[in-house]
């Protein structure tokens, strides 16, 4: 069979360090925009203060206190935590989703995907970077970006108590929050390399036990991973509009991470057969990676219509609040409905023909604006809540979005070319050479 | 009912050589009406050189035609002929017309859709469906060759598909 070898090239890491040097400089240039914006905005913070604290009424004592306990409400470094909390989340879904896929071919019995399933594996070595950074951010970060970090809002004597959020300290404190972050990253990683292990050894000694083998690991992390996709999304994500909550969270957050995955790996698959690689992924392989681009853009729109339209028609001052703080503002309401073009709309009409499914450039496109477009879903999924009127789109996320980028690519293609592209003894991979779409 | 067409109707045992014979009949310069195989056989369309249904475009009109008669019927039903306020929402509300735009669409695609498939292939009402031979749905893949397409005579297309390896070759009239 087939041997092939990535080579991750000195060209390309090359290139991918002038990007990074590229997302450094944009990141400086935002820094230092954000800086002066927020030092010219200090002027007129004391009046918006004020106007909380008049908001608020009896809170009003508490809101000036905490004004002067914190300097002042906002600081562009809260900005930055934000922006790394995006990226963050953004990659280790990347991560977590591309293992996942893997474990899903396996148990599946997929043939199609046999011949590339060591690009979404590459993706897992992201993980233990991704729960170092998730840890580190936390603990850093952790007051500015979730409010319910405040030890002061479980104190029935502190003026600043809060009877909801207190009513939620039996899940959410951060002693169980960061058991919980660290059991799902140490467990999520271990199978990783479980798996990854199992279809190495299966590469030199090539027997199908190897193959049911991987379909067990595979089943034991898709429970766990169910389990786990829903609980990382209420706790990393859900948690910072602590006083909100969908019961749709959890799945809205899958269906996002998962269409991000599916389109990398579109796009990776496509690049590196571009390049020569992957002579065997023919093209009713790519034509059904598309599909699953496609079908999954509108998975998510479903899962994202059913979420608003049931919030939308029920009214409920407490769930509503979600959607007004995006709507209401003229930052968010235009990302809002970005969000929806970019990920439902465009991918819905442009890869609705079979044609484009099956041409390397549409899926190119397709997949790069699928990948922008989520990006942009994390955004107003995690900036409102932290920033609130402060958020901004500039330099800043676009700088820090490509180190992210960079980085992830770094990790997962070392990690790729460090074994064999094909796995050469997988049993499913002369189904995939043949495989053919209509 | 077109009356007074002829057909040359080749009988085949084996799918594999139902593939070779297609290709050699069509490689003899004889166009081949159609096959009729008891299940489908993998690679028959690409032989017999078939381009793609287009079955899609129709499922796509019949689908944005659903979408435009779901939106015109609930913003005629609920804001013009009977304005009701729902929930205190305007009367024109268009997200809670998305899940009905949604089913009609799908309705209106199927239905089109499979009314498209009965149509072309001939089985709309009153219309009879020409069948060769009735064991094309049990064990017998056919081969049906119109003669009036064809510059061959009945002779040398018989022997075309004799030598394809037709078991049996019977002439046809509707």
């Amino acid at each position: 069979m087939a041997e092939e070898q990535f080579q991750f090239t000195a060209k390309a890491k090359k290139r991918l360090s002038i990007l990074a040097i590229v997302g450094v400089v944009l990141l400086i240039l935002g820094i230092f925009s954000a800086n002066s914006n927020s030092h010219a905005d200090e002027a007129s913070h004391g009046e918006q203060t004020e106007q909380v604290a008049e908001s608020h009424g009896e809170e009003a004592h508490a809101t000036e206190e905490h004004a002067g306990e914190e300097g002042h409400g906002y600081h562009w470094s809260k900005r930055i935590f934000a922006n790394l909390w995006i990226n963050n989340m953004y990659f280790v879904g990347l991560a977590l989703l591309g293992v996942f896929f893997v474990a899903i071919q396996y148990v599946s019995q997929a043939g199609w995907s046999a011949a590339l399933i060591r690009i979404p594996m590459s993706f897992g070595n992201w993980l233990p970077i991704g729960g170092i950074l998730t840890l580190a951010i936390f603990l850093l970060g952790g007051h500015d970006i979730f409010h319910w970090t405040h030890e002061y809002l479980y104190d029935v004597n502190d003026p600043r108590y809060d009877a909801i959020i207190a009513g939620k300290e039996g899940y959410l404190n951060t002693p169980f929050f960061l058991a919980r972050m660290v059991v799902y990253f140490v467990v999520w990683y271990l199978m990783f390399r479980w798996i990854q292990k199992k279809s190495l050894e299966e590469d030199l000694n090539g027997s199908s036990d190897y193959y049911f083998k991987l379909r067990g690991i595979s089943a034991g992390f898709i429970v766990f991973f169910a389990v786990t996709s829903s609980t990382s999304a209420w706790d990393w994500i859900l948690s910072i509009d602590t006083h909100w909550f969908s019961t749709m969270f959890g799945w809205y957050v899958f269906a996002s991470w998962w269409v991000t995955a599916l389109a990398a790996i579109t796009l990776i698959t496509v690049i590196l057969k571009e390049q020569g690689y992957l002579k065997i992924v023919n093209t009713g392989v790519l034509h059904d990676l598309g599909k699953f681009v496609f079908a999954f853009s509108i998975f998510w729109t479903y899962i994202w219509f059913s979420q608003f339209m049931l919030i939308y028609y029920s009214n409920i001052p407490e769930e509503t609040v979600y959607f007004i703080e995006r709507l209401s503002s003229d930052h968010y309401s235009i990302v809002f409905f970005v969000n929806l073009i970019l990920n439902f709309f465009f991918p819905f009409l442009v890869f609705m023909p079979r044609d484009s499914k099956r041409h390397t450039v549409f899926l190119k496109i397709v997949t790069i604006i699928v990948l922008i477009g989520h990006w942009f879903d994390f955004y107003l999924m995690i900036t409102p809540g932290v920033l609130k009127e402060n958020g901004g789109f500039g330099l800043l996320e676009i700088g820090m979005a490509i180190i992210f980028g960079v980085a992830f690519l770094f990790v997962a293609l070392t990690g790729l070319s460090k074994k064999p592209l094909i796995a050469k003894n997988h049993p499913m991979l002369k189904e995939a050479e043949h495989h053919h779409v209509f | 009912m077109e009356s007074g067409k002829n057909f040359i109707v080749g009988i085949f045992d084996d799918e594999s050589v139902l593939l070779s014979a297609v290709k050699k009949v069509r490689g003899s310069d004889v166009k081949i009406h159609e096959c009729y195989t008891p299940y489908p056989v993998h690679g028959l369309d690409d032989e017999l050189g078939y381009k793609r249904s287009r079955i899609s475009i129709a499922a796509f009109m019949f689908g944005i035609t659903g979408t435009c008669l779901a939106f015109l019927m609930m913003i005629y039903m609920m804001g013009i002929d009977w304005p009701m306020i729902i929930g205190g929402k305007d009367h024109i509300a268009i997200p809670s017309f998305v899940p009905v735009g949604f089913e009609v669409t799908v309705l209106l695609a199927a239905l089109g859709m499979v009314g498209t498939f009965f149509v072309i292939s001939n089985l709309k009402p009153y219309g009879k469906p020409r069948i060769y031979d009735i064991r094309s749905t049990d064990d017998k893949h056919v081969m049906a060759i119109d003669l009036a397409k064809n510059k061959k005579s009945t002779d040398e297309l018989s022997s075309i598909l004799k030598e394809s390896g037709a078991v049996e070759i019977n002439e046809k009239k509707f």
